[in-house]
């Protein structure tokens, strides 16, 4: 799972690297190879010897610089271990930030598989969840992939009795599931259904050495609440989440609001100039949880709605089996 | 108009207090046993965790939370009856004035138990007391509850004093085990009724009665509040707080007449507990049955009318899946007792009870629509083939917990009676005001 990435061309990791390794920095000095040596780890490193590969990075103030491959790598933190009380506290300078293209969207399933195998979650738990939307009998369907939205104003953190689950600097909502009672409030607060309860001990294997942190939410505990995470593990080492890496149609974009740039891995973009081109909305804005996932309505499609249909799993079907175009289209008898 | 004394009165309720009948064991053994059924019940939930329940993501809160609040509702009905009863002086409340009092304390006992069943992880409920956050409204339940506990308990007790010292001053004459009379002693706090002491005691007595009535309603709007302040249609609506407040009342009440029926049979009290006794409480469950039915019409009402898809959705699903269920809790539940009421032909004890049945039978169910049809209809749809996933229905585990919270109901109600008279000698005897009639005065 882990190496998702592996298969992905260099450049787009080596982006983030930059990105979200290096925020603090600015980015004048960045590029000047000795500032940019000096990682999260702190020290100060002799610059490595130029690779030849020049990367190209987006900067705070919207220049696109390019910076030696080698030295990038320097920016990488070491994957520290995060324990809970740590993990209350986001990375800073960040505020993290996603954008779904709904027009890309073929209900591929790949950003669930990643999610599930990453954070060891059982198969029938889904954090990422694709749901295929239709409006009204008289609009189009489309494929709506629905993570834990972030939000900037969450119900689910005002309700909880304990403060179990928080609101960080960078925008992640976190649980902490040593601290969690249980009680579900959260999950009737929340309107978009982002949370899975644990109702039995997960049946899953879990690495023996594994040290709970809530940043990758891994082991999950039964009588607890569980929720997407961002993968703030991953965010923390420079990387991006599991389900955005994995999205074969870069349907997924993730990034930083404050940078103003996101990102699918091939194509590396401004957050602004995409929201403002492609008509990007919030879902259910009218509810003002102020999520910090945004949509990009699907107009222009590449994929046909039913080419996520017509080879999914019977039981997979089942569950779209209520919506209007699929009773009209495949289950109608001829 | 009859005076008691205390003298005969004690004569006369000596032997409930002595002597157990059989068919009492038998029914105590009753209880126990679903009592019992519930442990095995709960030890089930806890070995096999909750996936035993019907609970499952969408529907997270179930039949657990629909008892609590039931529960709680009774409590605070019992609340504000005895404190309003108390404070007018109201003449024909002495006999019944106890029960209304036991049933506040026992159901404020058994409601927040549910909680416990409710919650993933119980053994971390001292969380909220370790960690609490003070934004959230379950932390506002915890400690409304918590004071409501308190005052309802010194409330009550308030009310046991002067009998627990003629129990104690006369304890020569009871035939009952020695820890008993030590028991009297204890708590009856050395009360001589000197004159200060009775005046401390009235004047206390006031202040408590006064401070439950505000205590009950603040603390049933909180709890109605857990709901309101969610944004799952059905739940998030200004009307809750004071739709809650009279649900309480309408089901408390209904719990009255039903408990007071019960002594009646049990412990023989047809001299004291008279028909115009239940005909004045039915009076008052019928303008609190009006006020419900109003609450929930106008709350339906408005959520029908316009186009509001979710509520749409909701008032869809009330109405198809949940036909039967619906028509119980906010037709029957409101018109049978209502008519049953409103003839005075109709109006017979076993009728009035038969009414108050259905009241509790359809608040019950009432609360269910509260909770359950709501959390099946999210904003984002249930794309689920799991049959428990998309609709939920509560397994024998629910049930079992379920009907041990009516049967310890049922075992402390009956221990109490064992503990001190049901009907309370001092209230009886006490005059409160010249001209107040003990008979109960015939309001319809
Ligand atoms: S279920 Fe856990 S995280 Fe959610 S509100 Fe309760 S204690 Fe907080």
């Amino acid at each position: 799972m882990e190496d998702t990435n592996k298969d992905k061309p260099n450049s787009r990791r080596k982006f983030l690297q930059l990105g979200l390794g290096l925020g603090a920095v600015s980015v004048a000095t960045a590029v000047a190879g000795k500032a940019l040596a000096a990682g999260p780890e702190g020290g100060e490193k002799s610059a490595p010897s130029a690779s030849g590969e020049k990367v190209k990075v987006l900067t705070t103030d919207g220049k696109v610089v390019e910076v030696d491959a080698a030295q990038l790598s320097l920016a990488k933190a070491s994957g520290k271990f995060v324990s809970p009380s740590e993990s209350h506290i986001g990375i800073p300078g960040r505020k993290f930030v996603m954008v779904i293209d709904l027009s890309k969207c073929k209900n591929a399933r790949k950003c669930i598989e990643a999610c599930q195998e990453g954070h060891y979650l059982p198969k029938d738990h889904e954090w990422m969840k694709v749901f295929l939307m239709q409006d009204a009998n008289t609009t189009a369907p489309y494929w709506f992939p629905k993570p834990c939205f972030h939000c900037d104003n969450p119900l689910c953190v005002s309700v909880c009795p304990v403060g179990a689950t928080y609101k960080r600097s960078d925008g992640i909502v976190l649980v902490d599931t040593d601290r969690c009672i249980g009680c579900k409030f959260c999950m009737t607060g929340c309107p978009y259904s982002a949370r899975v309860f644990n109702w039995n001990k997960p049946e899953v294997e879990y690495p023996s050495d594994m040290k709970y942190s809530p940043e990758r939410a891994v082991p999950q505990k039964e009588g607890t609440v569980g929720k997407c995470v961002f993968c703030a593990d991953k965010l923390r080492k420079g990387e991006l989440p599991r389900c955005v890496a994995a999205c074969p149609m870069g349907v997924l974009y993730f990034g930083d609001i404050l940078e103003d740039s996101v990102t699918n891995g091939t194509e590396t973009v401004r957050f602004s100039e995409l929201i403002r081109n492609r008509a990007g909305y919030r879902h259910l804005e009218n509810l003002g949880n102020m999520p910090s996932v945004y949509y990009l309505p699907p107009v222009d499609r590449q994929f046909p709605v039913d080419s996520g249909y017509d080879d999914l799993k019977p039981e997979l079907k089942e569950r779209f089996k209520n919506i209007p175009y699929i009773k009209n289209t495949k289950l109608k008898k001829p | 108009m009859t005076t008691y004394n205390s003298d005969t009165l004690f004569k006369e309720f000596k032997p409930q207090i002595e002597q157990t009948s059989r068919s009492w064991f038998i029914w105590f053994g009753f209880f126990i046993c679903c009592f019992i059924f519930g442990v095995v019940g709960f030890i089930r939930q806890l070995t096999g965790g909750h996936i035993v329940t019907g609970m499952r993501d969408n529907v997270v809160w179930g039949v657990y939370i629909v008892n609590f609040i039931f529960f709680m509702g009774i409590s605070y009905a019992g609340a504000l009856i005895s404190g309003v009863l108390h404070l007018f002086r109201t003449g024909w409340r002495k006999p019944i004035i106890r029960m209304v009092e036991l049933i506040t304390v026992i159901s404020l006992v058994i409601g927040p138990v549910f909680i416990l069943f409710c919650v993933g992880r119980f053994e971390r409920i001292p969380y909220l007391f370790i960690y609490p956050r003070i934004q959230s409204p379950i932390m506002w339940d915890v400690i409304a509850i918590l004071t409501d506990l308190v005052g309802c308990i010194i409330f009550v007790y308030l009310s046991y004093i002067e009998d627990l010292a003629l129990l104690r001053d006369r304890s020569s004459e009871l035939k009952i085990p020695k820890w008993r009379k030590k028991l009297y002693k204890w708590f009856s706090l050395g009360y001589k009724s000197t004159p200060s002491q009775v005046k401390r005691l009235i004047f206390s007595r006031n202040i408590m009665a006064a401070m439950i009535i505000a205590i009950a309603i603040i603390v049933y709007s909180v709890l109605a509040w857990i709901f309101g302040v969610t944004l799952q249609p059905g739940w998030h609506s200004t009307i809750f707080g004071p739709y809650f407040v009279i649900a309480a009342v309408y089901s408390g009440t209904g719990v009255l007449i039903i408990v007071m029926y019960l002594f009646r049979r049990m412990n023989h009290l047809e001299n004291y507990i008279k028909k115009q006794h239940f005909v004045n409480i039915a009076v008052l469950l019928f303008i609190i049955g009006a006020f419900y039915g109003y609450f929930t019409f106008a709350d339906y009402l408005t959520k029908w009318y316009g186009s509001v898809k979710m509520d749409k959705e909701l008032i869809d699903k009330l109405f198809k899946d949940y036909y039967w269920e619906f028509i119980v809790a906010n037709y029957v539940g409101v018109l049978v007792p209502m008519i049953i009421i409103a003839f005075p032909k109709l109006r017979t004890i076993n009728n009035i009870t038969i009414g108050a049945i259905i009241t509790i039978f359809a608040l019950w169910m009432n609360r269910y629509l509260i909770v359950v049809p709501t959390l099946e209809t999210p904003y984002l749809p249930i794309q689920d083939i799991r049959p428990d996933w998309v609709k939920y229905k509560a397994t024998w585990v629910e049930w079992s917990l379920t009907l041990a919270g009516v049967s310890v109901y049922f075992i402390l109600f009956m221990i109490a009676s064992k503990l001190a008279p049901i009907i309370s000698i001092s209230e009886m005897v006490h005059q409160d005001h010249k001209h107040v009639p003990d008979e109960p005065v015939q309001i319809l």
